[in-house]
């Protein structure tokens, strides 16, 4: 009896195994199937060039370059403005602050990446963008920049939590060999530390990104909705994210627009797994 | 321009990080605030318990609590125990070769999909391929999908944890492989699983791009009846009367975006209670 | 000694990790209700060999082995393994016990056996700690949790915890080398008592425990059986120079 019951679970383990093996493989397949279907009826190069988005006029048009640069754009801004404000917060929690406030901040940050990202479009709808509106003088607030501003203060938990790790990580006889020479806490810091946890913080900053590409929710209530090619940080742009977001619903299985939506879910997904590539590979550089 | 002085350099990098912190930590204080201060006066008993009236202008969210309820609990239902189970065998039972290094590495990747894809691949798998429509039972597995990658990561670090010497110990006994795991590995793994498990929930319950096209209801006049049936969700809510209703109440509005925030942080709060209390309570 | 008081015998044994040879042709035999040590430097197969025994060695990645082990006759691999382990019972160099109480831990063999009847483990327990020679020191703190336990306690229990399956042989693996004096050789003693009733295989890194508690010494370097006979001819008389020079801290 208690060998029947011992089989039975071994064998539901093995069998959550490979079905989870299999759901990895599902998904991946109908990403890929999908979002060939579209190359059958529309050129990959067109696709992949292609200014206009056009997807409701006759024929269609599925241009990705105003998707892709909205992204771009978007992405950009919001690296300017996290990279050095998370890495700089990671510096203070991790070699300045006191432990009191080690702990409340490291709270404080947990507690930013907890909180959806739908709200944070909502509160940043209210009071960013008619504060850019007025601020600029401009027709609408919904911007790439107003968007940039938010999706900076969504990765910051990720590039803080993961660069203040790196920092941590680094040993202490570096830090101790360089006091004894004579070195300010500063110098120490950037002469020591920082190189010394490059790559930790390279991982940190990837994440970050590939945090910020994939968010949906905040760009479509802040950015706009225009999938024009954008000309400055002022003016309305359309991720690839909210593009699919958007336009999901008015596609029927089966027709173009349907397949084309997948073909920019690919996109995104190969963009997010090289981004988590360079991530993991200079989290595996940093542990040695 | 002569060099600074290194104590110079210093000050004036140390304002530098200050500020940076202040830029940082200040928004998420004031967006906690605003939140409270403008959300609190919507929050009543009515606003919890009634429908919404009025084009959603008026009236509660109680349909959005219940129907985001009910998804917690069926990507609950989806994703611990497949997630739970797979972990243990990738971890105590698949063999090290590249068979498994590639599962491992699939596994975290799809842990860094954006959550449109996984409502991409609901919409196409669920809803479309296999007829299952716009239901409960779709968005509760897209979600399950996009929680299992977590469940997974944080049940595998979980039994990592447990020292190899509980499991030498356990067999020399005479312990089956499965009496092992059960006995010697997971009660020790627990905590970090149900903490793991908690927190993909609490971010399951405030996605709103998997629910988008695979679950969500605009509005429905009366709570679900089947899990073939759509429901409404707190997040998709508060997107849709934020952007698509006009001239929107915004203390309403302020008050679901409170209430959300409010589930996911209880969640939250209690992953972190569990975590530190075993973690006090552990003897080895 | 006697060809039909041989317990453990091992014919042709090889072991490998990987392309790393731990174990060369080891031909050794253990007699019943006797205490052989096995004493040699770091590396020499001492422990890989011990592993053997009770089929430890399987959950190591890489390993394998060539050769046949006999328990009482028959091939250990025609014994099914959970059986084997309670044949054949082995106490760490580390005391480690579970974090639970000492009566637990003590109990986790029977129970995982099928054993669930109070009275039974209850009476299974205290022998167990009276064997070890721990009851009188743990009889009221049976439900606190093994941690608390001193070190040398802790090991005792771990002696415990293995005697509560009634096995045949006990494997100790430099079982002291945690533990201070006064522990060890209240450890030693305890292992004296047990040959009665058991047959035991102690790996030692000490060559003078090896001599205090014994009756045969084997010497292993390298992976090879150098020499096994009685204690006192082994530590007076060695046959090969190199257990001379071990034995009298040349190398080692």
């Amino acid at each position: 009896m208690k060998k029947i019951k011992e089989f039975l679970v071994e064998n539901s383990i093995r069998l959550s195994g490979v079905i989870i093996i299999l759901i990895v493989i599902l998904i991946f397949i109908f990403l890929f199937k999908n979002a060939i279907a579209l190359f059958q009826n529309y050129s990959l190069k067109e696709f992949l060039t292609g200014k206009q988005w056009y997807p409701i006029s006759e024929p269609p048009k599925f241009g990705i370059v105003p998707l892709l640069l909205g992204s771009l754009l978007v992405t950009v801004g919001a690296s300017i403005i996290s990279i050095p404000l998370g890495i700089s917060c990671a510096v203070f929690i991790s070699e300045i602050a006191p432990q009191f406030l080690k702990d409340t901040l490291k709270a404080l940050i947990e507690l930013l990446a907890a909180i959806p990202s739908v709200v944070l479009g909502f509160v940043g709808m209210v009071t960013l963008v008619p504060f850019i509106r007025s601020v600029f003088n401009l027709p609408t607030g919904l911007t790439a920049l107003s968007g940039s501003i938010m999706l900076a203060l969504m990765a910051m938990p990720t590039i803080v939590s993961i660069a203040e790790d790196a920092l941590n990580a680094v040993p202490k006889a570096y830090k101790e060999g360089a006091y004894a020479l004579g070195a300010t806490k500063w110098q120490v810091i950037h002469r020591v530390i920082l190189p010394a946890a490059f790559s930790g913080l390279v991982a940190a900053i990837m994440l970050g990104i590939g945090r910020v590409i994939g968010e949906t929710m905040a760009v479509m209530m802040i950015t706009g909705n225009a999938a024009r090619i954008p000309h400055s940080f002022l003016e309305p742009v359309r991720t690839m994210t909210a593009t699919i977001a958007a336009e999901m619903g008015e596609t029927v299985r089966g027709d173009l627009h349907y397949f084309a939506l997948f073909a920019i879910g690919l996109v995104l997904f190969l963009i997010t797994f090289v981004i988590n590539l360079i991530a993991d590979i200079a989290l595996n550089r940093s542990r040695r | 321009m002569k060099r600074l002085s290194p104590k110079l350099t210093q000050t004036l990098a140390y304002i530098f990080i200050i500020t940076s912190t202040l830029i940082v930590i200040l928004p998420i204080l004031g967006v906690l605030f605003l939140i409270i201060k403008r959300g609190l006066p919507a929050i009543n008993w009515e606003f919890l318990t009634q429908m919404p009236k009025m084009g959603m202008k008026a009236g509660g969210i109680f349909p959005a609590i219940v129907g985001t309820f009910y998804l917690i609990i069926g990507t609950l239902i989806f994703s611990l125990p497949l997630g739970v189970l797979a972990a243990i065998y990738l971890v105590e039972y698949a063999r090290e070769n590249i068979f498994t290094r590639i599962i491992k590495l699939s596994i975290v990747n799809l842990a860094g999909i954006p959550s449109i894809v996984y409502g991409l691949f609901g919409l196409g798998l669920f809803v479309i391929f296999l007829h299952f429509g716009t239901s409960i039972l779709a968005g509760s597995l897209t979600l399950a999908i996009m929680s299992i990658p977590v469940v997974v990561t944080a049940t595998k670090e979980a039994l990592e944890s447990v020292p190899n010497s509980f499991r030498e110990v356990s067999l020399s006994l005479g312990a089956t492989k499965w009496q092992t795991i059960r006995h010697a590995v997971l009660p020790y793994a627990l905590p970090g699983i149900i903490t793991g498990t908690i927190l993909s929930l609490s971010r399951a319950a405030g996605e709103t791009a998997p629910i988008l096209f695979t679950v969500a209801a605009f509005y429905l006049p009366r709570l679900p009846r089947s899990i073939f049936d759509q429901v409404m969700a707190l997040p998709y809510h508060l997107y849709v009367i934020s952007t698509q209703v006009p001239n929107m109440p915004l203390k309403l509005s302020y008050g679901t975006a409170l209430v959300l925030l409010g589930l996911v942080l209880f969640l939250n709060l209690w992953a972190v209670i569990i975590r530190t209390h075993f973690r006090k309570k552990k003897k080895w | 000694m006697v060809a039909d008081s041989v317990k453990i015998k091992t014919e042709d044994l090889n072991i490998y990790f990987g392309n790393v040879q731990a174990v060369k042709n080891l031909n050794l035999e253990i007699f019943r209700n006797e205490i052989l040590a096995i004493i040699g430097p770091a590396n020499s197969g001492k422990t890989s060999f011990l592993r053997m025994l009770n089929r430890l060695n399987d959950l190591t990645p890489g390993f394998s082995y060539t050769g046949k082990i006999y328990l009482e006759g028959q091939e250990i691999t025609a014994i099914p393994v959970e059986e084997l382990r309670k044949r054949i019972g082995m106490v760490f160099a580390l005391p480690v016990p579970l974090p639970v109480s000492v009566y637990d831990n003590i109990a986790y063999g029977p129970r995982m056996r099928g054993i669930r009847k109070k009275s039974q483990l209850d009476t299974i327990v205290e022998s167990a700690l009276k064997e070890a020679y721990l009851w009188d020191e743990v009889k009221d703190r049976l439900k606190d949790n093994a941690f608390l336990l001193s070190g040398g306690q802790q090991q005792r229990l771990c002696i415990a915890r293995t005697l509560a399956n009634q096995p045949e042989v006990i494997l100790f693996d430099e079982p002291c080398s945690g533990l201070d004096p006064v522990s060890t050789a209240k450890v030693e003693e305890t292992m004296l008592e047990l040959k009665n009733k058991y047959t035991v295989v102690l790996v030692t890194n000490n060559t003078k425990q090896a001599a205090r508690v014994s009756d045969r010494t084997a010497f292993f370097l390298m992976g090879e059986l150098i020499e096994i006979s009685s204690t006192s001819e082994i530590f007076t008389n060695p046959r090969d120079k190199r257990t001379e020079d071990y034995i009298s801290g040349k190398f080692g």
